[in-house]
C-alpha cells in the first residue's frame, strides 16, 4: 500500500503521463504536418511546369506531350461538368431518400433499406468503372441517348449539350456514374440531420393540419440547411476527386465540346491514365500541378464546407 | 379552379411518391450492380484463382500473385497507420481541449478523410517513389497507410466523446494516473468502436486503385520483395478490364466479384459490430 503513495512512485506516473500526452500530441501533430508535407511535394514537384507555362496554365486547352504544350482546362473542365452532373442528379434523389427513410418508410424496414444505400458507398470505385464501361455504357447508348437526342437535341442551345453519336461513354456517363456514387454519402448526411429534427417542431406541424411533405419543406428543411449543405458539399468533394470510376467511362480525349456526349477528361483520370507512362521532366511536373489543381480544389470546396457548418452552428446556438 | 386543401393534398401525394422512386432509384443500381458481378464474375471464380498466377493473355491462369500483394498491402498498411490514428484521435478526444493543434488537426483531418486518394498517390510517388527510383510494394503500403489514418482518427475520436466524463472521473478518484485511465478505462470502454474504425478503413484500403497506380504498380509474377512493384487486386483488375483479351477480362470480373464481397463484407461484420456496442449502452 505504502508503495502506490510514495513520492518516487507519483512522479515515475507523472512522468509517464507527461511522455503519454506528448506521444499522443505528436502523433496529432503528425496529421496536421501531413497535410501540410502533401501540399509542399506537390507544389515542389510541379515547379518545373509552374515555371514553363505560369498563370496561363490554367486556361490553356493544349495538351502536347510531343511539343511539350500543356495546359490544364480541358481536364478542370471535364472535373467541374461531371460533378456538377453528378450533383444535380445526386441531390434531390438523396432528399427523397432521406425524406422516405426518416418519415414514409416503417420502422422495420429503415434499418435495412438505409444500410442497403450506405453499401452503395462501400463497392470499390473501380468496379463502378467497370460496370458503367461494359454494362451500363452499351444499354445507355442504345437506348437513352437517341432519346435524349430526339428529344432535347432539336432544341435551341440546350440541343448542343447532346449533339453528337451516341457513343455511351463521355462526360454525361461519367457523370451519371458519379451521380450514383455520392447519393449514399449526402443521403445518409441528409437522414442524420432530419433525425435530429426535434419531434416536437414536426408535430406541432403535424398538429396545425400540415402534409407530410409541408412537414418535410416547411420544417424540417429550414431547420436543418446546415446540414443538408454540409452533405451536399462532401458529396461534391467526393465527385471532384473521384478517380478509377471516371476513367474507365469518360473517354479520356483532351478536347472541348458543348456535347455532353463526348469524350473528355477530369484531372483525376488524366492522372491515372498517363502519369505512369509520362516521359520527360516537364510532363510528368504538369501532371504533378494537375494534381495540385484538384487537391487546391477540393480543399476548397471541404473546407467551405466544415467552415459553413462551424458558422451556422454558432448562429443557431445563439439564436436559441 | 382546384381547392386549396385538394393542392396541398396532391402535391402531398406527388412528392411522397418521388421519395419513394427516388428511393427505388437508389436500390436499382445496387441490385444492378450486384447482379453483373454476379453474373460475369461467378463463372471465373474458381480454385484455380487462389492457386495460379496472373497469366499472360490467352492462357489459363488466378490472381494468386495479385491477392496475396493486396493482403499484404493492406495488412501492413492497416499496421502502420492504427496506431498513429489512433494516438492521433486520443489527443484530439483526451487531451486537446486547450491549444490550437486539436481544432486544427481536427479540420485538416476531415479534409483528409475525402481528399482525392489519386493526390495521396501522387504524394507518395513525389516523396518515395521519386527519390528511390522504383515502384515498390512498401511505397504501396505507404499510400494506403495515409488513407487509413484519418479514417481511424475520426473514429477514434467519435467513439471516445462517447465515454461518458463519470467514468474517466471515476478512474481518476481513485488515483490512476492519466495515462492508465486513457489505455485501462477509455480504451477499453470504446474498444468496440475503435476496431469498427480499423475495419472501416481495411474496408476503404481494400478497393483503392488510385493511390497504388503509382506507387506499387503491379508485377505479373510472385513477388514477395516489397522493394520490388508489386501485383495488387485493384490494379490486375483495372489492367485486364480494360485489356483487348477474353480471357484477362473474365478473370477481371472474378476478381471484382472477390473484391466486393470482401468489402462489403467488411462492411456489414463492422455495422453489426457497433450496433452490438451501442444497444449495450
Amino acid at each position: 500500500m505504502s508503495k502506490i503513495h510514495s513520492a518516487a512512485t507519483l512522479k515515475r506516473q507523472h512522468l509517464f503521463d507527461q511522455i503519454f500526452r506528448n506521444t499522443t500530441w505528436l502523433f496529432a501533430f503528425l496529421v496536421f504536418a501531413l497535410l501540410a508535407a502533401i501540399l509542399g511535394s506537390l507544389l515542389i514537384g510541379s515547379m518545373p511546369a509552374i515555371k514553363a507555362f505560369g498563370f496561363g496554365f490554367l486556361f490553356n486547352a493544349d495538351w502536347n506531350p510531343v511539343t511539350e504544350k500543356f495546359g490544364a482546362l480541358v481536364p478542370i473542365i471535364g472535373t467541374l461538368v461531371t460533378s456538377i452532373i453528378a450533383l444535380s442528379i445526386g441531390i434531390p434523389v438523396s432528399f427523397g431518400i432521406a425524406l422516405f427513410l426518416t418519415e414514409m418508410s416503417p420502422p422495420w424496414l429503415r434499418r435495412p433499406l438505409g444500410t442497403a444505400i450506405e453499401l452503395l458507398a462501400g463497392i470499390p470505385s473501380i468496379i463502378y468503372g467497370m460496370w458503367g464501361l461494359f454494362v451500363f455504357a452499351p444499354l445507355f447508348a442504345k437506348y437513352v441517348q437517341p432519346w435524349l437526342q430526339g428529344t432535347f437535341g432539336k432544341l435551341p442551345v440546350i440541343g448542343l449539350l447532346f449533339e453528337g453519336a451516341p457513343m455511351g461513354i463521355g462526360i454525361l456517363t461519367a457523370g451519371i456514374i458519379l451521380a450514383i456514387m455520392v447519393i449514399p454519402f449526402i443521403s445518409a448526411v441528409m437522414r442524420d440531420v432530419f433525425e435530429i429534427v426535434p419531434p416536437m417542431l414536426k408535430e406541432s406541424a403535424y398538429g396545425l393540419g400540415a402534409t407530410t411533405w409541408e412537414v418535410v419543406w416547411n420544417v424540417v428543411l429550414p431547420y436543418t440547411k446546415i446540414g443538408v449543405v454540409g452533405g451536399i458539399m462532401l458529396g461534391l468533394g467526393r465527385a471532384l476527386g473521384e478517380t478509377m470510376a471516371v476513367t474507365f467511362v469518360i473517354g479520356n480525349a483532351h478536347q472541348l465540346h458543348a456535347s455532353l456526349f463526348m469524350p473528355g477528361n477530369s484531372i483525376a483520370s488524366a492522372l491515372a491514365n498517363e502519369f505512369t507512362e509520362a516521359e520527360g521532366e516537364l510532363y510528368t511536373s504538369a501532371l504533378i500541378e494537375l494534381g495540385l489543381i484538384l487537391f487546391f480544389i477540393t480543399f476548397i470546396v471541404l473546407a467551405s464546407a466544415k467552415i459553413l457548418l462551424i458558422q451556422l452552428k454558432k448562429r443557431e446556438g445563439n439564436a436559441t | 379552379m382546384i381547392p386549396i386543401y385538394t393542392r396541398r393534398r396532391i402535391v402531398n401525394a406527388f412528392n411522397l411518391t418521388a421519395a419513394m422512386l427516388a428511393m427505388a432509384f437508389g436500390l436499382f443500381w445496387l441490385t444492378w450492380i450486384l447482379f453483373t458481378l454476379f453474373q460475369k464474375g461467378l463463372g471465373g471464380v474458381g480454385i484455380a484463382i487462389f492457386t495460379q498466377m496472373t497469366p499472360p493473355p490467352g492462357s489459363a491462369g488466378g490472381l494468386l500473385n495479385a491477392i496475396a500483394g493486396s493482403v499484404v498491402m493492406a495488412t501492413l498498411a492497416t499496421l502502420i497507420g492504427t496506431p498513429v490514428g489512433i494516438m492521433a484521435g486520443t489527443y484530439l478526444a483526451e487531451f486537446g481541449q486547450r491549444g490550437w493543434l486539436a481544432p486544427t488537426t481536427r479540420f485538416i483531418n476531415d479534409i483528409l478523410l475525402s481528399a482525392p486518394s489519386i493526390v495521396i498517390g501522387l504524394f507518395i510517388y513525389a516523396v518515395y517513389v521519386a527519390r528511390v527510383g522504383h515502384f515498390s510494394g512498401w511505397a504501396g503500403t505507404l499510400a494506403l497507410s495515409l488513407i487509413v489514418i484519418p479514417v481511424v482518427v475520426r473514429t477514434t475520436e467519435d467513439m471516445l466523446r462517447l465515454i461518458p466524463d463519470s467514468l474517466r472521473e471515476a478512474a481518476a478518484a481513485l488515483g490512476a494516473p492519466q495515462w492508465k485511465v486513457v489505455t485501462l478505462v477509455t480504451w477499453r470502454a470504446s474498444k468496440a468502436g475503435m476496431v469498427t474504425g480499423v475495419l472501416l478503413a481495411v474496408a476503404r484500403i481494400s478497393g483503392e486503385t488510385a493511390p497504388l497506380l503509382f506507387t506499387a504498380l503491379n508485377n505479373q509474377f510472385w513477388n514477395a520483395d516489397m522493394n520490388r512493384p508489386m501485383a495488387n487486386l485493384p490494379v490486375v483488375i483495372f489492367q485486364f478490364a480494360m485489356s483487348p483479351y477474353a480471357d484477362w477480362q473474365k478473370l477481371a470480373w472474378a476478381g471484382a466479384l472477390l473484391i466486393t464481397l470482401g468489402v462489403l463484407g467488411l462492411n456489414i461484420v463492422a455495422r453489426v459490430l457497433f450496433r452490438k456496442k451501442t444497444s449495450f449502452n
